[in-house]
């Protein structure tokens, strides 16, 4: 057991650090929050070709550096940090995932390489308008039909769905329910009968889309194999795994959002004195410190459990319950720390010049997407045997 | 980071349970799960010869050096052995004052005639320690402490009171903060003695807690010696030796907490089960909630421990104690509300709590001891994140 960084994992954490620092400032977030799109591609190619970011767990035998999912999280903490506009956390943490959990090696050769040089961005779509965030909000159908599949449905909520190239769809047998006749498919995005709409969301810096299937005919190869058998299984293990990205993009964002709010309290004067020196505002970063540094044990341990996932090392239930639990803390410790650091800065937080409304906005939309608190409390309780 | 444990730590880990099957049994069986928070006062007899049995097979002070009768074991063989400890029921150590404070803190600052006198008692259980920093007048204000030592014909008389002072009832030792100095305020000036307990000028009171039972203690010191010798460090050391004493309390002496408060949410998590509160949707996500956050609390010791082996602070352990205080106060308060109207009908008159009761209560203190709430908020604040001090009067 050790549970610090390795050397190798501190060096990829400070590199990604002072990338982020240098090219991803609150100008640059800004810029590319305001376009439709959500990021600047010259960005993304030095993400991907400079960084290799896109490559890092993805194995070696798909052109990836084949490292770990405690990478992964400590990448997804400092892209959360500055608010990075840019498909990662939808190619990599949902397409890549689903690819590596549920794809056949032919699927594999064919996609992955291209998403581990970013030359390919890739998303997945599973659930439709209904707020639910496992297999049972998968709405969208598919049917044999002799050699090919036709798929019919929606999709909302399709992180980076307007932009991606690549499509991983969640869909099921008519009249199947729950996590039972679930299939998963690849397809390119500019398939006939697919609609895509830009979905504009209050927080700007990640895009969502809503997608609609219309007689999709794709050729049987489009379903995932090696996962056919139990897709529903291997769908909820890639939304963990997603969970867990999220979770520590979340950790990253509130560590960021109480810096910037200490260093504002250390500025401001009041009453003849910092506004840092008064106990009650002390006493608000204490607890916005304590959940920040309990958020980051959280993520840690779950891109740990989520490794081995990936290695297959650990059962189903132990990486949701993982997920989980890093998911819930970590959606109301990233709001907790927003809406905190927004009161300590008084009418200036409420303005669109600070960059306080950008994590308040991103720590929302963040907590409800893949589940709220309060979901994966209910998910633990039930998993405890309640 | 990973966190699986290495083949040799697995050996370890059997051999702790195969110890612990062998002799937590017989005359032992009976304290078993027994003697944690709220329960102290119960057993004190068997559970000072249970920790003589575990000094016998070597299982006390197991992080200290081996030189000091330790078996200096690494972070990962302590959590192993606290784990297996919980796992086995193992009961509330009487012992843990001398083996997590005073013990290392002897070691980090004794002289060598001292760590020989003074370890082997603590190693072997036969000592037990308690401390004595509080006063009426210094609580939270701990450098405000008036009681006083001056040296006459090579000895230290000490004069003063201490006050809550844990288990001082069924010590051997007192280490005490006392002032050298007369004319010295606040930090300076301070002494840090190692005072035995079994003298005409030591007086134990004990006080009436919450529970109905009696944990701590007022102390007097009337004339009360300290051996020359029996001084840690130097005279205005006191204040050094007896913070760096408090790292070592947030410091592996923790796990073992951890593991109790594991038993403790098994136990709420088993009556939600059995009397259906488990079905109430606001019960399950409080439950899920406590569960969250012992996890949590668990990775947050691990990454404290696994950052520094010396035992030193490093800024995300400021946030420790707040964390688990706050932790263990809200299970105390979910038993409670698990067991709902039950949770008021107390084992027997005249006021014998349950388990659960006493964890209710005495899970207040939790909040209080150590450094309460607002005193970690402070230092998490001013010496993790650099904000002002706060202002202080001149001292009359
Ligand atoms: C069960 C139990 C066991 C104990 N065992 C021991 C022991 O073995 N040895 C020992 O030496 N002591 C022991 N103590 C004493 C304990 O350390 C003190 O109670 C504690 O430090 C608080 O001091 P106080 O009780 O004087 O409260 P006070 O310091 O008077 O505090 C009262 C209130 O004022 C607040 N307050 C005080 N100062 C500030 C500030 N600067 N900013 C904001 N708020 C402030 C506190 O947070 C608290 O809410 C024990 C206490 C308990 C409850």
């Amino acid at each position: 057991m050790e549970f610090a960084f390795t050397e190798e994992q501190q060096m990829i954490r400070e590199t990604a650090e002072q990338f982020l620092a240098d090219h991803c400032d609150s100008a640059a977030v800004r810029r590319a929050m305001a376009t439709e799109a959500g990021f600047e591609p010259e960005l993304w190619h030095r993400i991907a070709g400079e960084m290799c970011w896109t490559a890092i767990h993805v194995p070696e035998a798909y052109g990836g550096l084949g490292l770990g999912y405690v990478e992964v999280v400590a990448l997804m903490e400092q892209m959360g940090r500055r608010l990075l506009c840019a498909p990662y956390f939808s190619s990599i943490c949902l397409g890549a995932n689903a690819l590596l959990l549920a794809a056949g090696e032919a699927q594999k050769e064919r996609w992955l390489p291209a998403i581990a040089d970013g030359s390919c961005r890739a998303t997945l779509a599973w659930c439709d308008a209904s707020g639910r965030w496992d297999a049972t909000g998968v709405s969208a159908t598919f049917v044999r039909d002799g050699e090919d599949y036709v798929l019919d449905g929606d999709y909302r909520y399709v992180v980076d769905g307007h932009t991606a190239g690549l499509l991983i769809v969640a869909a099921r047998t008519p009249g199947s329910a729950g996590t039972a006749g679930i299939g998963l498919f690849a397809l390119p995005a500019d398939t006939a009968g697919v609609t895509r709409a830009w979905l504009p969301t209050m927080d700007q810096t990640r895009k969502l889309a809503s997608l609609r299937l219309e007689q999709v005919r794709v050729p049987a190869a489009a379903l995932l194999d090696a996962a056919a058998t139990d897709a529903g299984a291997a769908l909820a293990n890639i939304l963990a795994l997603a969970t867990v990205a999220l979770a520590a993009e979340q950790a990253g964002g509130a560590q960021q959002i109480l810096d910037i709010a200490v260093a504002y309290t250390r500025e401001r004067q009041q009453f003849g004195r910092t506004i840092a020196s008064f106990q009650a505002v002390k006493h608000k970063a204490a607890d916005m410190m304590l959940k920040a540094e309990a958020a980051r044990s959280a993520v840690y341990y779950a891109g740990c459990v989520a490794t081995e996932a990936l290695a297959g090392g650990v059962a189903d239930a132990e990486l949701a319950a993982a997920a989980s639990l890093a998911k819930a803390y970590c959606s109301e410790t990233y709001f907790f720390n927003a809406g905190t650091a927004l009161q300590l800065h008084g009418g200036v937080g409420f303005t669109w010049e600070y960059d306080v409304h950008l994590y308040f906005k991103r720590a929302r939309a963040s907590e409800s997407f893949l589940g709220d608190a309060a979901e994966h409390r209910e998910r633990i309780a039930a998993g405890l045997g309640l | 980071m990973r966190l699986s444990f290495s083949e040799d730590d697995e050996r370890f880990r059997r051999e702790v349970a195969d110890w612990l099957r062998a002799n937590l049994c017989g005359e032992f069986e009976q304290i078993r799960f027994r003697g944690g928070p709220g329960d102290e006062h119960m057993f004190s007899g068997e559970r000072k010869r249970w920790e003589q049995r575990m000094a016998e097979g070597g299982w006390t002070c197991i992080g200290w050096p081996r030189e000091y009768g330790g078996r200096g074991a690494s972070i990962e063989q302590q959590v192993i052995f606290h784990e297996e400890y919980a796992r086995a029921g193992g009961p509330g150590r009487v012992g843990h004052i001398g083996e997590g404070l005073a013990g290392p803190t002897i070691i980090a600052f004794g002289t060598e005639e001292q760590k020989a006198r003074l370890l082997p008692g603590i190693r072997n259980g036969t000592e037990l320690w308690c401390q004595g920093y509080s006063e009426p007048g210094a609580g939270s204000d701990l450098a405000n402490v008036k009681t006083r030592a001056r040296l006459e014909n090579g000895r230290w008389l000490l004069n003063g009171q201490k006050v809550w002072t844990s288990l001082a009832h069924e010590s051997q030792w007192c280490f005490v903060i006392a002032r050298t100095d007369p004319e010295s305020v606040a930090h300076a000036g301070l002494g840090f003695f190692l005072v035995r307990m079994d003298q005409p000028g030591v007086t134990v009171r004990p006080i009436e807690q919450i529970t109905g039972t009696s944990e701590f203690n007022e102390v007097f010191f009337d004339d009360a010696v300290c051996d020359a010798g029996d001084m840690l460090g130097k005279p205005g050391d006191g204040w050094k030796i007896g913070m760096a004493l408090l790292g070592f309390e947030r410091g592996v002496s923790t796990l073992g907490q951890q593991m109790l408060f594991q038993n403790e949410l098994d136990e709420v998590i088993r009556i939600a089960q059995a009397n259906g509160r488990g079905k109430d949707p606001v019960i399950r996500q409080r439950i899920a909630d406590a569960w969250i956050g012992l996890r949590i609390m668990r990775y947050n010791a691990m990454r404290m421990l696994s950052g520094q082996q010396d035992g030193s602070l490093s800024r995300e352990a400021t946030a420790y104690k707040l964390y688990w205080a706050v932790w263990h106060r809200n299970l105390g308060k979910l038993a409670m509300d698990v067991l709902g109207p039950e949770a008021e009908v107390i084992a027997e008159a005249p006021y014998e709590l349950t388990r659960l009761q006493s964890l209710f209560l005495f899970t207040r203190s939790d909040t209080i001891y150590g450094g309460t709430n607002q005193i970690q908020r402070n230092i998490i604040a001013e010496r993790a994140l650099g904000m002002p001090k706060e202002p202080r009067p001149a001292r009359a």
